[in-house]
Protein backbone atom coordinates (compact mmCIF):
# COMPACT_ATOMS: atom_id res chain seq x y z
CA UNK A 1 0.00 0.00 0.00
CA UNK A 2 1.27 3.44 -0.66
CA UNK A 3 2.44 4.58 2.63
CA UNK A 4 1.79 8.31 3.17
CA UNK A 5 0.20 10.02 -0.24
CA UNK A 6 -2.34 6.95 0.05
CA UNK A 7 -3.22 7.73 2.98
CA UNK A 8 -3.59 11.76 1.98
CA UNK A 9 -5.33 11.62 -1.08
CA UNK A 10 -7.14 8.23 -0.86
CA UNK A 11 -6.10 6.80 -3.82
CA UNK A 12 -7.21 8.95 -5.75
CA UNK A 13 -11.02 9.44 -4.42
CA UNK A 14 -10.54 12.00 -2.28
CA UNK A 15 -12.17 14.38 -4.48
CA UNK A 16 -14.89 11.58 -5.46
CA UNK A 17 -15.34 11.24 -2.14
CA UNK A 18 -16.00 15.61 -2.01
CA UNK A 19 -18.39 15.11 -5.23
CA UNK A 20 -20.96 12.99 -3.45
CA UNK A 21 -20.53 15.09 -0.12
CA UNK A 22 -21.95 17.31 -2.56
CA UNK A 23 -24.49 15.88 -3.65
CA UNK A 24 -25.50 14.60 -0.29
CA UNK A 25 -25.97 17.77 0.98
CA UNK A 26 -27.76 18.26 -2.43
CA UNK A 27 -30.25 15.52 -1.13
CA UNK A 28 -30.45 17.30 1.89
CA UNK A 29 -31.74 20.44 1.29
CA UNK A 30 -34.11 19.06 -1.37
CA UNK A 31 -35.60 16.87 1.15
CA UNK A 32 -35.84 19.52 3.93
CA UNK A 33 -37.32 22.16 1.66
CA UNK A 34 -40.16 19.43 0.19
CA UNK A 35 -40.39 17.88 3.66
CA UNK A 36 -41.06 21.00 5.51
CA UNK A 37 -44.18 21.65 3.01
CA UNK A 38 -45.35 18.04 3.66
CA UNK A 39 -45.32 18.46 7.06
CA UNK A 40 -46.89 22.12 7.50
CA UNK A 41 -49.61 20.88 5.02
CA UNK A 42 -50.05 17.21 7.36
CA UNK A 43 -50.43 19.87 10.68
CA UNK A 44 -52.25 22.30 8.92
CA UNK A 45 -54.78 19.00 7.71
CA UNK A 46 -54.77 17.81 11.83
CA UNK A 47 -55.76 21.55 12.79
CA UNK A 48 -58.40 22.33 9.80
CA UNK A 49 -61.71 21.75 10.42
CA UNK A 50 -62.51 19.11 7.91
CA UNK A 51 -62.52 15.22 9.74
CA UNK A 52 -61.82 13.95 5.90
CA UNK A 53 -58.08 16.33 6.00
CA UNK A 54 -57.55 15.39 9.50
CA UNK A 55 -58.17 11.62 9.10
CA UNK A 56 -56.02 11.65 5.80
CA UNK A 57 -53.29 13.82 7.78
CA UNK A 58 -53.27 11.44 10.40
CA UNK A 59 -53.30 7.89 8.16
CA UNK A 60 -50.03 9.52 6.01
CA UNK A 61 -48.12 10.65 9.44
CA UNK A 62 -48.57 6.89 11.33
CA UNK A 63 -48.08 5.17 8.37
CA UNK A 64 -44.87 6.53 7.65
CA UNK A 65 -43.53 6.52 11.04
CA UNK A 66 -45.01 2.71 11.32
CA UNK A 67 -42.45 1.52 8.49
CA UNK A 68 -38.89 1.71 8.44
CA UNK A 69 -37.16 4.34 6.59
CA UNK A 70 -34.90 2.23 3.72
CA UNK A 71 -38.52 0.95 2.69
CA UNK A 72 -39.99 3.85 1.94
CA UNK A 73 -36.93 4.65 -0.31
CA UNK A 74 -37.62 1.40 -1.65
CA UNK A 75 -41.25 1.87 -2.50
CA UNK A 76 -40.82 4.67 -3.99
CA UNK A 77 -37.49 3.57 -6.30
CA UNK A 78 -39.67 0.62 -7.54
CA UNK A 79 -43.45 1.50 -7.08
CA UNK A 80 -42.37 5.85 -8.05
CA UNK A 81 -41.90 5.54 -11.34
CA UNK A 82 -45.14 3.33 -12.22
CA UNK A 83 -47.88 4.81 -9.75
CA UNK A 84 -46.57 8.69 -11.47
CA UNK A 85 -46.57 6.96 -15.10
CA UNK A 86 -50.20 5.44 -13.99
CA UNK A 87 -51.42 8.93 -13.12
CA UNK A 88 -50.20 10.85 -15.70
CA UNK A 89 -51.18 8.49 -18.47
CA UNK A 90 -47.96 8.43 -20.24
CA UNK A 91 -44.33 6.78 -19.11
CA UNK A 92 -42.38 9.13 -17.03
CA UNK A 93 -39.42 8.14 -15.41
CA UNK A 94 -38.40 8.70 -11.50
CA UNK A 95 -34.41 9.20 -11.05
CA UNK A 96 -33.07 8.01 -8.33
CA UNK A 97 -32.64 11.64 -6.94
CA UNK A 98 -36.16 12.25 -7.25
CA UNK A 99 -37.20 8.80 -6.09
CA UNK A 100 -34.55 9.62 -2.61
CA UNK A 101 -35.58 13.32 -2.47
CA UNK A 102 -39.69 12.07 -2.50
CA UNK A 103 -39.08 9.47 0.04
CA UNK A 104 -36.72 10.76 2.65
CA UNK A 105 -39.48 13.96 2.23
CA UNK A 106 -42.34 11.93 3.11
CA UNK A 107 -40.71 10.38 6.04
CA UNK A 108 -39.40 14.20 7.48
CA UNK A 109 -43.15 15.28 6.64
CA UNK A 110 -44.41 12.60 9.18
CA UNK A 111 -42.47 13.68 11.58
CA UNK A 112 -42.13 17.35 11.28
CA UNK A 113 -45.92 17.39 11.21
CA UNK A 114 -46.43 16.61 14.81
CA UNK A 115 -43.79 19.45 15.45
CA UNK A 116 -45.59 22.32 13.75
CA UNK A 117 -48.71 20.73 15.11
CA UNK A 118 -47.49 21.33 18.72
CA UNK A 119 -46.05 24.69 17.93
CA UNK A 120 -49.22 26.11 16.41
CA UNK A 121 -51.21 24.60 19.42
CA UNK A 122 -48.86 26.69 21.86
CA UNK A 123 -49.81 30.14 20.30
CA UNK A 124 -52.09 31.38 22.71
CA UNK A 125 -55.03 31.70 21.05
CA UNK A 126 -55.30 35.26 22.21
CA UNK A 127 -53.06 35.87 19.26
CA UNK A 128 -55.71 34.60 16.45
CA UNK A 129 -58.21 36.86 18.59
CA UNK A 130 -55.80 40.24 18.45
CA UNK A 131 -55.00 39.88 14.69
CA UNK A 132 -58.88 39.35 13.81
CA UNK A 133 -59.11 42.02 15.85
CA UNK A 134 -56.76 43.85 13.57
CA UNK A 135 -58.58 42.80 10.47
CA UNK A 136 -55.69 40.59 9.45
CA UNK A 137 -57.90 37.83 8.19
CA UNK A 138 -57.46 34.33 7.98
CA UNK A 139 -54.46 33.88 5.91
CA UNK A 140 -52.41 36.99 7.26
CA UNK A 141 -53.38 36.13 10.77
CA UNK A 142 -51.85 32.75 10.10
CA UNK A 143 -48.49 34.19 7.88
CA UNK A 144 -47.35 37.15 9.89
CA UNK A 145 -48.88 36.79 13.24
CA UNK A 146 -48.93 32.60 14.42
CA UNK A 147 -46.36 31.25 12.13
CA UNK A 148 -43.44 33.04 13.45
CA UNK A 149 -44.32 32.46 17.15
CA UNK A 150 -44.79 28.95 16.42
CA UNK A 151 -41.47 28.93 14.41
CA UNK A 152 -39.66 29.54 18.00
CA UNK A 153 -41.50 26.65 19.92
CA UNK A 154 -40.90 24.16 16.82
CA UNK A 155 -36.92 25.00 16.18
CA UNK A 156 -35.43 22.97 18.62
CA UNK A 157 -37.16 19.75 17.56
CA UNK A 158 -37.41 20.67 13.94
CA UNK A 159 -33.77 20.99 14.36
CA UNK A 160 -33.19 17.33 15.83
CA UNK A 161 -35.13 16.19 12.20
CA UNK A 162 -32.77 18.10 10.25
CA UNK A 163 -29.83 16.22 11.43
CA UNK A 164 -31.52 12.89 11.37
CA UNK A 165 -32.02 13.65 7.87
CA UNK A 166 -28.60 14.30 6.94
CA UNK A 167 -27.89 10.67 7.90
CA UNK A 168 -30.33 9.28 6.68
CA UNK A 169 -29.24 10.66 2.88
CA UNK A 170 -27.15 7.77 2.94
CA UNK A 171 -30.36 5.23 2.41
CA UNK A 172 -30.39 6.70 -1.27
CA UNK A 173 -27.32 4.69 -1.95
CA UNK A 174 -28.92 1.65 -1.77
CA UNK A 175 -30.79 2.44 -5.33
CA UNK A 176 -27.45 3.90 -6.70
CA UNK A 177 -27.88 7.78 -6.16
CA UNK A 178 -23.96 8.04 -6.20
CA UNK A 179 -24.14 10.25 -3.21
CA UNK A 180 -21.04 9.57 -0.08
CA UNK A 181 -22.00 6.39 1.15
CA UNK A 182 -22.18 4.96 -2.79
CA UNK A 183 -18.58 6.58 -3.66
CA UNK A 184 -17.54 5.53 -0.96
CA UNK A 185 -18.70 1.72 -2.46
CA UNK A 186 -17.37 2.27 -5.59
CA UNK A 187 -13.78 3.19 -4.14
CA UNK A 188 -13.54 0.30 -2.08
CA UNK A 189 -14.85 -1.81 -5.03
CA UNK A 190 -11.68 -0.67 -6.74
CA UNK A 191 -9.40 -0.07 -3.84
CA UNK A 192 -10.26 -2.84 -1.76
CA UNK A 193 -9.48 -0.89 1.26
CA UNK A 194 -13.14 -0.51 3.07
CA UNK A 195 -11.92 0.46 6.80
CA UNK A 196 -9.98 3.60 5.92
CA UNK A 197 -12.79 4.91 3.41
CA UNK A 198 -15.91 3.66 5.55
CA UNK A 199 -14.04 5.79 8.23
CA UNK A 200 -13.30 8.45 6.09
CA UNK A 201 -17.27 8.66 5.35
CA UNK A 202 -18.03 8.14 8.74
CA UNK A 203 -15.84 11.43 9.33
CA UNK A 204 -17.50 13.50 6.80
CA UNK A 205 -21.12 12.76 7.92
CA UNK A 206 -20.00 13.12 11.75
CA UNK A 207 -18.43 16.49 10.42
CA UNK A 208 -22.04 17.70 8.87
CA UNK A 209 -23.85 17.00 11.92
CA UNK A 210 -21.70 18.48 14.24
CA UNK A 211 -21.40 21.63 12.32
CA UNK A 212 -25.36 21.51 11.72
CA UNK A 213 -25.76 21.31 15.58
CA UNK A 214 -23.53 24.38 16.24
CA UNK A 215 -25.44 26.55 13.16
CA UNK A 216 -28.74 25.31 15.11
CA UNK A 217 -27.74 26.27 18.45
CA UNK A 218 -27.05 29.65 17.29
CA UNK A 219 -30.35 29.86 15.22
CA UNK A 220 -32.19 28.39 18.34
CA UNK A 221 -30.46 31.28 20.18
CA UNK A 222 -31.45 33.97 17.40
CA UNK A 223 -34.81 32.92 17.56
CA UNK A 224 -35.33 33.48 21.33
CA UNK A 225 -33.79 36.72 21.53
CA UNK A 226 -36.64 38.47 22.54
CA UNK A 227 -37.63 35.52 25.49
CA UNK A 228 -34.09 36.59 27.45
CA UNK A 229 -34.64 37.09 30.61
CA UNK A 230 -38.18 36.74 30.48
CA UNK B 1 -52.83 -1.03 -11.24
CA UNK B 2 -54.29 -4.32 -9.58
CA UNK B 3 -52.61 -6.10 -6.41
CA UNK B 4 -52.03 -9.97 -7.46
CA UNK B 5 -53.36 -11.42 -4.24
CA UNK B 6 -52.12 -15.23 -5.59
CA UNK B 7 -48.00 -13.42 -5.24
CA UNK B 8 -48.94 -11.89 -1.93
CA UNK B 9 -50.66 -15.26 -0.83
CA UNK B 10 -46.87 -17.35 -1.94
CA UNK B 11 -44.81 -14.66 -0.71
CA UNK B 12 -46.05 -13.91 2.77
CA UNK B 13 -44.75 -17.03 4.78
CA UNK B 14 -41.28 -16.08 3.08
CA UNK B 15 -41.74 -12.74 4.68
CA UNK B 16 -43.29 -13.92 8.04
CA UNK B 17 -40.36 -16.38 8.56
CA UNK B 18 -37.75 -13.37 7.85
CA UNK B 19 -40.15 -11.41 10.59
CA UNK B 20 -38.82 -14.22 12.94
CA UNK B 21 -35.07 -12.66 12.38
CA UNK B 22 -36.21 -8.90 12.12
CA UNK B 23 -37.48 -9.85 16.28
CA UNK B 24 -34.60 -11.97 16.89
CA UNK B 25 -31.85 -9.44 15.70
CA UNK B 26 -33.84 -6.23 17.51
CA UNK B 27 -33.27 -8.84 20.73
CA UNK B 28 -30.06 -9.18 20.46
CA UNK B 29 -29.66 -5.29 19.48
CA UNK B 30 -31.44 -4.14 22.32
CA UNK B 31 -29.84 -6.44 24.71
CA UNK B 32 -26.06 -5.46 23.74
CA UNK B 33 -27.58 -1.84 23.98
CA UNK B 34 -27.93 -1.90 27.52
CA UNK B 35 -25.58 -3.53 27.96
CA UNK B 36 -23.20 -0.90 26.76
CA UNK B 37 -26.12 1.74 27.38
CA UNK B 38 -26.02 1.90 31.23
CA UNK B 39 -22.49 1.59 32.14
CA UNK B 40 -21.94 3.95 29.50
CA UNK B 41 -24.53 6.25 30.43
CA UNK B 42 -23.41 6.01 34.54
CA UNK B 43 -20.23 7.28 33.56
CA UNK B 44 -21.22 9.76 31.61
CA UNK B 45 -23.81 10.94 34.19
CA UNK B 46 -20.56 10.51 36.92
CA UNK B 47 -18.20 12.82 38.66
CA UNK B 48 -15.15 11.53 36.77
CA UNK B 49 -14.13 14.56 33.89
CA UNK B 50 -11.84 12.18 31.94
CA UNK B 51 -14.44 9.26 31.88
CA UNK B 52 -17.12 12.01 31.51
CA UNK B 53 -15.56 12.94 28.13
CA UNK B 54 -14.56 9.71 26.98
CA UNK B 55 -18.56 8.57 27.04
CA UNK B 56 -19.15 11.87 25.93
CA UNK B 57 -17.51 11.03 22.88
CA UNK B 58 -18.67 8.02 22.01
CA UNK B 59 -22.03 9.05 22.19
CA UNK B 60 -21.05 12.12 19.64
CA UNK B 61 -19.57 9.51 17.13
CA UNK B 62 -22.46 7.29 17.32
CA UNK B 63 -25.33 9.30 17.09
CA UNK B 64 -23.40 11.76 14.60
CA UNK B 65 -22.83 8.89 11.79
CA UNK B 66 -25.06 7.29 10.04
CA UNK B 67 -25.63 3.79 11.29
CA UNK B 68 -25.47 2.19 7.71
CA UNK B 69 -21.76 3.67 7.87
CA UNK B 70 -21.33 1.74 11.40
CA UNK B 71 -22.25 -1.11 9.65
CA UNK B 72 -20.03 -1.53 6.97
CA UNK B 73 -16.93 -0.25 8.96
CA UNK B 74 -18.03 -3.58 11.08
CA UNK B 75 -18.87 -5.77 8.68
CA UNK B 76 -16.25 -4.71 5.70
CA UNK B 77 -13.90 -2.65 7.72
CA UNK B 78 -12.41 -5.12 10.06
CA UNK B 79 -12.45 -7.78 8.03
CA UNK B 80 -9.48 -5.71 6.26
CA UNK B 81 -7.18 -6.95 8.98
CA UNK B 82 -5.04 -10.20 9.23
CA UNK B 83 -5.04 -9.60 13.11
CA UNK B 84 -8.84 -9.54 12.67
CA UNK B 85 -9.09 -12.35 10.79
CA UNK B 86 -6.44 -14.43 12.39
CA UNK B 87 -8.03 -13.62 16.13
CA UNK B 88 -11.00 -16.01 17.85
CA UNK B 89 -13.26 -13.57 17.35
CA UNK B 90 -13.09 -13.90 13.24
CA UNK B 91 -15.86 -16.87 13.57
CA UNK B 92 -18.35 -13.84 15.23
CA UNK B 93 -17.11 -10.90 12.97
CA UNK B 94 -17.28 -13.17 10.01
CA UNK B 95 -21.17 -13.55 10.08
CA UNK B 96 -23.20 -10.68 8.81
CA UNK B 97 -25.91 -11.12 11.26
CA UNK B 98 -23.52 -11.05 14.24
CA UNK B 99 -21.93 -7.51 13.07
CA UNK B 100 -25.83 -6.11 12.52
CA UNK B 101 -25.88 -7.05 16.24
CA UNK B 102 -22.64 -5.85 16.96
CA UNK B 103 -22.77 -2.41 14.99
CA UNK B 104 -26.28 -1.81 15.47
CA UNK B 105 -26.02 -2.64 19.61
CA UNK B 106 -22.87 -0.52 20.19
CA UNK B 107 -25.41 2.68 18.02
CA UNK B 108 -28.31 1.87 20.33
CA UNK B 109 -25.88 1.88 23.64
CA UNK B 110 -25.40 5.19 23.09
CA UNK B 111 -28.98 6.23 22.71
CA UNK B 112 -29.66 4.58 26.12
CA UNK B 113 -26.33 5.82 27.72
CA UNK B 114 -27.61 9.47 26.55
CA UNK B 115 -31.05 8.51 28.49
CA UNK B 116 -29.95 6.60 31.06
CA UNK B 117 -27.69 9.82 32.08
CA UNK B 118 -30.32 12.15 31.73
CA UNK B 119 -32.44 10.17 33.59
CA UNK B 120 -30.18 10.01 36.50
CA UNK B 121 -29.47 13.87 36.64
CA UNK B 122 -33.11 14.30 36.63
CA UNK B 123 -33.59 12.34 39.93
CA UNK B 124 -34.22 15.20 42.81
CA UNK B 125 -31.12 15.42 44.99
CA UNK B 126 -33.55 15.17 47.81
CA UNK B 127 -33.72 11.73 47.19
CA UNK B 128 -30.24 11.02 46.88
CA UNK B 129 -29.70 13.29 50.29
CA UNK B 130 -32.44 11.00 51.73
CA UNK B 131 -30.80 7.64 51.00
CA UNK B 132 -27.58 9.50 52.23
CA UNK B 133 -29.85 10.07 55.52
CA UNK B 134 -30.72 6.31 55.89
CA UNK B 135 -27.28 5.78 55.66
CA UNK B 136 -27.26 3.96 52.08
CA UNK B 137 -23.43 3.86 50.54
CA UNK B 138 -22.77 4.73 47.14
CA UNK B 139 -23.12 1.47 45.66
CA UNK B 140 -26.50 1.00 47.65
CA UNK B 141 -28.24 4.00 46.95
CA UNK B 142 -27.53 3.26 43.49
CA UNK B 143 -29.20 0.27 42.80
CA UNK B 144 -31.83 0.57 45.02
CA UNK B 145 -32.37 4.68 45.30
CA UNK B 146 -31.33 6.05 41.99
CA UNK B 147 -31.03 3.21 39.23
CA UNK B 148 -35.17 2.27 39.80
CA UNK B 149 -35.98 5.95 39.93
CA UNK B 150 -33.65 6.32 36.92
CA UNK B 151 -35.67 3.36 34.94
CA UNK B 152 -39.11 4.64 35.62
CA UNK B 153 -38.26 7.61 34.03
CA UNK B 154 -36.20 6.78 31.54
CA UNK B 155 -39.68 3.98 30.33
CA UNK B 156 -41.09 6.08 28.02
CA UNK B 157 -37.87 7.04 25.90
CA UNK B 158 -36.82 3.41 26.12
CA UNK B 159 -39.89 2.33 24.15
CA UNK B 160 -39.08 4.38 21.55
CA UNK B 161 -35.49 2.93 21.16
CA UNK B 162 -37.26 -0.40 20.96
CA UNK B 163 -39.58 0.86 18.24
CA UNK B 164 -36.90 2.35 16.18
CA UNK B 165 -34.08 -0.21 17.04
CA UNK B 166 -36.97 -2.62 14.76
CA UNK B 167 -36.88 -0.50 11.79
CA UNK B 168 -33.29 0.11 11.91
CA UNK B 169 -32.79 -3.58 11.51
CA UNK B 170 -33.96 -3.07 7.81
CA UNK B 171 -30.65 -1.74 7.62
CA UNK B 172 -29.35 -4.84 7.67
CA UNK B 173 -30.19 -5.94 4.85
CA UNK B 174 -27.32 -3.71 3.34
CA UNK B 175 -24.70 -6.34 4.72
CA UNK B 176 -26.85 -9.46 3.21
CA UNK B 177 -29.13 -10.47 6.69
CA UNK B 178 -32.07 -11.97 5.09
CA UNK B 179 -34.76 -10.09 7.78
CA UNK B 180 -37.65 -9.10 6.81
CA UNK B 181 -36.20 -6.28 4.31
CA UNK B 182 -33.14 -8.55 3.15
CA UNK B 183 -35.78 -11.00 2.51
CA UNK B 184 -38.48 -8.76 1.00
CA UNK B 185 -35.18 -7.36 -1.57
CA UNK B 186 -34.78 -10.67 -2.61
CA UNK B 187 -38.61 -11.49 -2.72
CA UNK B 188 -38.86 -8.50 -5.54
CA UNK B 189 -35.84 -9.80 -7.65
CA UNK B 190 -37.65 -13.22 -8.13
CA UNK B 191 -41.08 -12.49 -8.34
CA UNK B 192 -40.81 -8.75 -9.99
CA UNK B 193 -43.74 -7.95 -8.65
CA UNK B 194 -42.65 -4.86 -5.99
CA UNK B 195 -45.74 -3.19 -5.16
CA UNK B 196 -46.59 -6.81 -3.85
CA UNK B 197 -44.13 -7.82 -1.99
CA UNK B 198 -42.98 -4.26 -0.39
CA UNK B 199 -46.56 -3.56 0.20
CA UNK B 200 -46.93 -6.76 1.97
CA UNK B 201 -43.61 -6.19 4.09
CA UNK B 202 -44.67 -2.65 4.72
CA UNK B 203 -47.93 -4.39 6.25
CA UNK B 204 -45.83 -6.73 8.19
CA UNK B 205 -43.45 -3.79 9.73
CA UNK B 206 -46.66 -1.60 10.57
CA UNK B 207 -48.24 -4.86 12.28
CA UNK B 208 -45.28 -4.77 14.24
CA UNK B 209 -44.62 -1.34 15.35
CA UNK B 210 -48.18 -0.36 16.01
CA UNK B 211 -48.54 -4.13 17.81
CA UNK B 212 -45.29 -2.69 19.91
CA UNK B 213 -46.33 0.68 20.46
CA UNK B 214 -50.07 -0.31 21.82
CA UNK B 215 -48.33 -3.10 24.07
CA UNK B 216 -46.06 -0.24 25.69
CA UNK B 217 -48.29 2.71 25.82
CA UNK B 218 -50.75 -0.18 28.05
CA UNK B 219 -47.42 -1.11 30.07
CA UNK B 220 -46.56 2.80 30.74
CA UNK B 221 -50.10 3.29 31.91
CA UNK B 222 -49.53 0.11 34.24
CA UNK B 223 -46.36 0.47 35.76
CA UNK B 224 -47.05 4.24 36.57
CA UNK B 225 -49.58 4.43 38.86
CA UNK B 226 -48.68 8.23 40.20
CA UNK B 227 -49.47 8.86 36.19
CA UNK B 228 -52.92 8.94 35.52
CA UNK B 229 -54.68 10.19 33.12
CA UNK B 230 -52.68 10.29 30.07
CA UNK B 231 -53.07 13.09 27.37
CA UNK B 232 -55.56 12.60 25.06
CA UNK B 233 -53.46 12.55 21.95
CA UNK B 234 -54.35 9.41 20.17
CA UNK B 235 -51.09 8.76 18.91
CA UNK B 236 -49.56 6.31 20.81
CA UNK B 237 -46.70 8.18 22.85
CA UNK B 238 -43.67 5.66 21.66
CA UNK B 239 -43.99 6.72 18.40
CA UNK B 240 -43.08 10.51 19.07
CA UNK B 241 -39.62 11.25 18.09
CA UNK B 242 -36.14 10.27 18.88
CA UNK B 243 -34.19 13.45 20.24
CA UNK B 244 -31.20 14.36 19.39
CA UNK B 245 -28.58 16.79 21.50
Amino acid sequence: MGGVSFDLGLGGFGPQLLVGAGLSLKLWLASLVLGTCFGLLAALSRLSGSRILRRLAGLYINVTRGIPELLVVFLLYYCGSATLSWIVGEYVELSAFAAGTFALALVFGAYTAEIFRGGILAVPHGQTEASQALGLGKLGAFALVILPQAWRHALPSFGSQCIILVKQTSLVSVIGLEELMRKGKIAVNSTNEPFIFYMTIGAIYLAITLILTVVLRLAERRASRSLAGA
Amino acid sequence: MILDFQIIASVFPSLLSATKVTLALSLCILVLGVMIGIPLGLLNAGRNRVLRWLSEIYILIFRGTPPMVQLFVVYFGLSQFEAVRESFLWPVLRSAYWCAVIALGLNSGAYVARMFAGALRAIPAGQIEAAKALGLGPVASFLTIRAPLAFRTMLPAYCNEVIMTVKVTALASTITVQELMGRARSEVNDTYAPYEVLLSTAAIYLALIYGLSWFFAWLEQHLNPTRTGRSADKTPATLSIRQEG
